[in-house]
C-alpha cells in the first residue's frame, strides 16, 4: 500500500514563553525562562512554590464569560492553540470537506482543577451529592479535542491520546498515520495541559519529582546540570496542522516541514523510573519508520526534564542509537525554558523542532553550569546559547510515566 | 423589583451569560436565553443554593421561564 506523505502547514501555541508562535520562538532563541512564583493558588505550604505558568492569561480575551465557566483551563489552552494553528495553515474550512479533517489531541491528565474543585466542594458539604452538571464534561481528558472540533465543525477522526508526558507526541504519531493511510486530509494534532493546581503540584511534590529551588525559580529547570533537582511544572497548549502533502500543494499552502516518521513503545519496566532500552528502541523505530539512518539526524529535542534519573538514561540511549554521530548532533532540552508541560510537552517540542528545521537554528538548553559527571561531556547539549546550523532533520523524544515513549521525525 | 426577583435575575445573568434586559418574566430558558439541558440543571442548583431550598425534579421540569422561577422561589423560599 502506498502511504501518503504528511507535512506541517500550521502552528499554534500558548505556553509559558508566549501566547503565540512568534513570541514563543523568539523567547526560545533568547533563552528566556518561563518560571515564576505560582499564582494559580496559594502555594505557601508547598515544597515547590513556583511553576512555568502562562503569563497574563485572561480567559475573556478569548472566550465569552459563559463559555469560560464550561471549559477547564486545559480545554481553553487547547482551543487557543488550535485557533492559531488553523489560521496559520490558511485552510478555508468553508471550502474543505470537514469530514476529512480530524482532531487528534493529547492530554496527560485533563481537567484536574475541575475535578479537584468539585470533590473539594463535596467533601466540605453535608454529604448531599450536589455536583455541577458540567463537572464530568469539563473534567474528562477528551473534551479538549472535542471542543476544538465543535468550534470548527471538524467531523473527521477525533480522539485523545493519554500517555502521561508522551500524550501529545502520541497524538502527532497517530495523526501522521491516519493521514498516511488516507483516513483524513488534515488533522489538528497537539495537546494541552493545565495541572498547576493544588493536587498537581502536591502530587508531583510527594513523588519528589519537582525542583524545590524556590529561591531561584528561573534557574530551576536545568537539564543535565550536576545540581538539577527535579522538573518545573508548566502549562499550556500547542497544535500542529498535519496535512496530506498533495492536498497542501494543491491549495498552495505554506509548508513548514515534513513529518517523516514517528513511533511509540513501552519500557514495560517501572511505573515512573525510565529504562534506557525503551528510549533507545523508540528512536530506532522512529528512524526506521522515516526510512532514515542515524547519520541523517542533525538535532534531537530531548525529553530532558531536569530530573535525576531521566537526564542520565536519555543520553545513554542516544549514544546507543547514534554511536559516534551522537557527538555531531545538536541536542537540547527546551524544557529548561518552558518547564514541563506534561501531556502538552510533545506538541510544544514538535513546534520547536519544526522551527529549528525551517530556520536552521537550534534553541538552547539554558541554566547549565556544571555537567553531571555521569553524562558524556562530548555530547553537544547546546548549552545556554542557541546555535545556527543546518538542520535537515530533527527528532523529538518524549517519555511518560508508565514507560510510554514516543519519537517524532521532522525533516525539511 | 422585589429582592427575590433581582436575586433570581442575577443568577440567570451570571450562569447563562445573557444581558439583564433579556431576562424578562416571559423569557424561556431554552428558547429565549439559549440554555441547554445542562445549563438548566445548573440554574436550578444555583437557585437551591441561593435560597436554601430543595426543588424536586418533577417541579424543576415545570420551571421553563424566568417568571416560573421567580414564582417558585417566592412560594417556597424559607
Amino acid at each position: 500500500m502506498n502511504l501518503k506523505r504528511v507535512v506541517i502547514t500550521g502552528l499554534g501555541t500558548i505556553n509559558p514563553l508566549g501566547k503565540n508562535v512568534p513570541e514563543f520562538w523568539d523567547n526560545l532563541l533568547k533563552g528566556v525562562s518561563g518560571a515564576g512564583p505560582i499564582t494559580r493558588f496559594d502555594a505557601s505550604n508547598f515544597r515547590t512554590q513556583f511553576a512555568c505558568e502562562v503569563k497574563g492569561y485572561e480567559p475573556t480575551e478569548y472566550f465569552d464569560k459563559k463559555e469560560v465557566r464550561k471549559m477547564d483551563l486545559y480545554t481553553q489552552f487547547g482551543i487557543i492553540a488550535a485557533r492559531e494553528a488553523l489560521k496559520d495553515s490558511g485552510l478555508n474550512l468553508e471550502q474543505e470537506n470537514k469530514k476529512r479533517i480530524g482532531v487528534i489531541w493529547g492530554a496527560g491528565i485533563g481537567g484536574l482543577q475541575t475535578f479537584f474543585e468539585e470533590c473539594d466542594t463535596f467533601s466540605k458539604g453535608d454529604g448531599t451529592p450536589r455536583f455541577n452538571p458540567f463537572f464530568i464534561p469539563k473534567m474528562i481528558a477528551n473534551m479538549g479535542g472535542a471542543m476544538i472540533a465543535i468550534e470548527n465543525g471538524l467531523k473527521g477522526p477525533n480522539y485523545t491520546t493519554v500517555s502521561a508526558c508522551a500524550s501529545s507526541a502520541h497524538a502527532i504519531v497517530d495523526a501522521l498515520n491516519l493521514i498516511r493511510l488516507g483516513k483524513a486530509d488534515a488533522i489538528v494534532a497537539g495537546g494541552s495541559e493545565a495541572a498547576v493546581t493544588v493536587p498537581g503540584v502536591g502530587g508531583f511534590n510527594s513523588m519528589k519529582a519537582l525542583s524545590t529551588r524556590n529561591d531561584d525559580p528561573k534557574t530551576a529547570s536545568r537539564p543535565f546540570d550536576a545540581d538539577r533537582d527535579g522538573f518545573v511544572i508548566g502549562e499550556g497548549g500547542a497544535s500542529l496542522i498535519l496535512e496530506e502533502y498533495e492536498h497542501a500543494v494543491q491549495r498552495g499552502a505554506h509548508i513548514y516541514a515534513e513529518i517523516a516518521g514517528g513511533a511509540g513503545n513501552c519500557d514495560a519496566y517501572h511505573m515512573t523510573a525510565p529504562d534506557p532500552e525503551g528510549a533507545k528502541e523508540v528512536m530506532i523505530l522512529a528512524l526506521e519508520d522515516a526510512g532514515m539512518k542515524p547519520t541523517d539526524i542533525d538535532y534531537i529535542n530531548v525529553h530532558g526534564t531536569s530530573t535525576g534519573l531521566g537526564d542520565i538514561s536519555e543520553p545513554k540511549a542516544i549514544l546507543n542509537v547514534f554511536g559516534e554521530h551522537a557527538y555531531d548532533l545538536n541536542i537540547s532540552s527546551t524544557k529548561s525554558m518552558t518547564g514541563h508541560l506534561l501531556g502538552a510537552a510533545g506538541a510544544v517540542e514538535a513546534i520547536a523542532c519544526t522551527l529549528a528545521v525551517k530556520n536552521d537554528i537550534v534553541p538552547p538548553t539554558i541554566n547549565f553550569q556544571n555537567l553531571d559527571p555521569e553524562i558524556d561531556s562530548k555530547l553537544n547539549f547546546t548549552f545556554n546559547k542557541a546555535e545556527k546550523r543546518t538542520v535537515n532533520v530533527a527528532i523529538s523524544n518524549t517519555f511518560g510515566f508508565g514507560g510510554h515513549n514516543a519519537c517524532v521525525v521532522i525533516k525539511k | 423589583m422585589s429582592d427575590i426577583t433581582s436575586r433570581v435575575k442575577a443568577i440567570i445573568v451570571d450562569k447563562l451569560g445573557v444581558d439583564e434586559s433579556e431576562v424578562t418574566p416571559e423569557a424561556t430558558f431554552t428558547n429565549d436565553l439559549g440554555a441547554d439541558s445542562l445549563d438548566t440543571v445548573e440554574l436550578i442548583m444555583e437557585l437551591e443554593k441561593e435560597f436554601n431550598i430543595t426543588i424536586p425534579d418533577d417541579q424543576a421540569e415545570k420551571i421553563a421561564t424566568v417568571g416560573d422561577a421567580i414564582s417558585y422561589v417566592e412560594a417556597n423560599a424559607k
